[in-house]
């Protein structure tokens, strides 16, 4: 193992299909333990990297390892160590959750299976619906089937791939707070999501637009990294505000948030000047540390489409 | 709201066809299927089948038995592929179904003949398709009539009785009475097979597919040979209970004779299932979703139905479609199920279809693992 201390770490990985580069030329380190968040607009290459990581998808460039084992040679090393779990449910829609996490624990080979699938329905609530029809589930419960399924071999690293799409704040939560018992217990996560809330409770982030990576780090690392400085105001009229603000020097975002406005730019000296010269009495304009939301969308402004 | 809006509609059909116009397959079916069926009923499918392969069992080589030879050439209805004088041989060729008559003219042909002593020529027909032996068998008791008639020295017409100067006898093997039944209960299992073989495989693979379902199944350590072995190996049993039912019910609805050893059928079944099951797989790999994989099987079984001989006599088919026949597995089966229960076929006599069966298993294996891996990656 070349380094322990990271369940992930590759460099320069890159897939294209066709002549479209999908991923391109990606480093990341992922410490043991750690929850990783990876975001980005649809379609910018989570899914792709994820494949790669796993052993579903050789890349075509680049090099790494995942678990100290080799992406490009060690797949089927890997594939014994990881849990991964797909966008879309992928468990088996006309088997119950019982007959499900059978099939899996027979697939790893899980040495006193009935034990492992009833302690695994246990320790998710899942037991009471055993005998339930996958297909017949909610969003929050297949979510949970899901998970009990890609933990039940003893992963060392987790792959979820948007687990909490469509799924209820509270099941969100609930999610959430049996990802960081599995990390305290020393799992490696790797998470993808749009949920900006979500993206606040990992140790590390990455920001990912057109296959390239744009940005990494913790939460302030990644805030800071950006340099986007944000006015809010709030007061009468702001819908007219709004479109005076659209194309003033310095002004990169308005977006409106309830009853407020923010006002967002990286040149902090052309912003400034725009808000003091349109300052009136009725507004209540404040300085504020730049939202995550915001973050990202200037980060994405600021990166050139390759796609296209 | 009630009542029919145009504009509604408009923008249903609208939709639909923009959606049949993006589904390449579905529209080629549409079109490729009927044409496929027009090509099929309009040129290969004929119920008056002619030139079928005939043997001839010269005993007597005189002239007017040289005639009779030559008479059933002109007739259309034979094409005389062998002159032997050897029984054993004709007996063979009618068995292995290399020909479906033999023509035996006996030793004393000629001069009973200008005796007028109405020699006797047995045909014996390979019957156990009635409807490729019925119209040869008509047309030939008429054929001697005029034939000699002609020939006949006028002073010897007196002789000729009114039933004609030739008494041909008909032998009708494997199948006397001329029982439909016999014919068509064994070539069902082909049929049978085919259907569910092709469209059950076709339709597990793209299903897992479809439903997202492969993708983690591949991202567990199972290797793809066993995904491949674990969904096809259910479905071989599948059709070995299919093959036990057509047979219990035509051995004691229908009555079919069991002449041939049932192991062997079983054994060589498991070759045609295996090589349907290859082409469901192929099929699997190109169709996007279960909808086109079912118009894939469709446009398999069609000729599987109509090229076969399963429903109309191989024989009475042109060349081209014998020739397209002679590449589908099920023309050979049936020759093997049909061979093994009337005719009582051992090994040996199989032997001629089992190797296409090989081959055929072979390439649809090689291309459906082939293009079953690219879909992977």
């Amino acid at each position: 193992m070349s380094a322990p201390d990271f369940a992930i770490d590759v460099t320069g990985v890159t897939k294209r299909f066709g002549d479209k580069t999908v991923v391109e030329a990606i480093a990341l380190q992922v410490r043991r333990g750690e929850i990783y968040g990876f975001l980005g607009p649809n379609g910018s290459g989570k899914t792709t990297f994820i494949r790669m990581l796993c052993g579903l998808l050789t890349p075509d460039a680049g090099a790494g390892t995942c678990l100290g084992y080799d992406v490009r040679t060690q797949q089927a090393d890997i594939k014994r160590n990881v849990g991964y779990m797909t966008q879309k449910f992928s468990y088996y829609e006309d088997l119950s959750i019982r007959e499900n996490l059978d099939f899996v624990a027979r697939i790893y080979g899980i040495p006193d299976r009935r034990a492992a699938v009833q302690h695994s329905l246990d320790r998710l609530g899942l037991a009471k619906r055993s005998h339930q029809l996958a297909g017949q589930l909610s969003g929050g419960w297949k979510q949970r089937l899901a998970l009990a399924a890609c933990l039940l071999h003893a992963p060392r690293l987790l792959l979820l791939d948007e687990p909490t799409a469509g799924v209820d704040p509270k099941a969100r939560r609930e999610f959430w707070d049996e990802i960081h018992q599995l990390a305290a217990d020393g799992l490696t996560v790797l998470i993808t999501t749009h949920y900006m809330d979500e993206a606040e409770r990992c140790h590390r982030l990455a920001y990912l637009a057109y296959g390239r990576l744009l940005a990494a780090g913790s939460l302030a690392e990644v805030l800071a990294s950006a340099k986007l400085f944000t006015w809010s105001v709030a007061g009468p009229d702001l819908r007219t505000l709004a479109a005076v603000l659209h194309g003033r020097p310095g002004v990169e975002q308005v977006t409106a948030f309830g009853n407020t406005l923010h006002v967002s730019g990286r040149d902090t000296a052309s912003l400034d000047a725009t808000v003091a010269a349109l300052r009136e009495p009725r507004h209540d304009w404040k300085r504020i540390p730049a939202g995550l939301e915001d973050v990202f969308i200037s980060l994405m402004d600021g990166a050139k489409d390759n796609y296209s | 709201m009630s009542g029919l809006s145009f504009h509604r509609l408009w923008a249903v059909v609208l939709k639909e066809f923009i959606q049949m116009k993006r589904d390449r397959v579905t529209f080629g079916m549409m079109v490729g299927i009927p044409l496929m069926q027009l090509m099929m009923f309009g040129f290969a499918i004929n119920s008056d089948p002619r030139h079928l392969p005939a043997a001839v069992h010269l005993a007597d080589n005189g002239p007017f038995a040289r005639t009779l030879v030559q008479a059933l050439r002109t007739s259309e209805y034979f094409r005389i592929i062998k002159e032997t004088e050897s029984e054993a041989e004709t007996q063979r060729l009618l068995q292995v179904g290399e020909v479906q008559f033999v023509v035996n003219i006996p030793v004393d042909f000629t001069r009973r003949l200008l005796r007028g002593e109405r020699p006797t020529v047995l045909i014996e027909a390979d019957a156990s398709d009635p409807a490729a032996t019925g119209p040869a068998l008509n047309a030939v008791t008429q054929l001697a009539d005029h034939v000699f008639n002609r020939d006949l020295p006028s002073a010897l017409a007196p002789l000729q009785a009114q039933d004609g100067p030739v008494d041909f006898r008909i032998h009708a093997h494997y199948n006397p009475e001329n029982i439909t039944q016999y014919n068509v209960v064994p070539g069902l299992m082909g049929v049978v097979l085919t259907m569910t073989m092709v469209v059950i495989t076709a339709l597990a693979i793209t299903r897992e597919r479809e439903r997202g379902t492969m993708e983690n199944l591949l991202s567990t350590p199972v290797r793809p040979f066993e995904v491949m072995a674990g969904k096809i190996l259910p479905y071989i049993v599948v059709g070995y209970i299919q093959i036990s039912l057509i047979l219990v019910v035509a051995h004691f609805i229908f009555h079919i004779p069991m002449l041939g050893s049932l192991p062997l059928l079983y054994a060589v079944a498991l070759l045609f299932i295996a090589a349907n099951l290859a082409v469901g797989i192929t099929f699997s790999t190109l169709a996007k979703n279960q909808l086109q994989a079912v118009q894939m099987a469709f446009f398999f079984f069609l000729p599987s139905i109509l090229l076969s001989g399963f429903m109309f006599p191989f024989r009475g088919m042109p060349e081209w479609a014998q020739a397209i026949g002679s590449c589908l597995p099920i023309t050979h089966f049936l020759r093997i199920v049909r061979g093994i229960l009337l005719k009582g076929n051992g090994l040996s006599e199989i032997a001629p279809e089992i190797w296409p069966l090989l081959l055929f298993l072979a390439l649809a294996m090689t291309i459906g693992l082939k293009r079953y891996r690219q879909t992977l990656d």
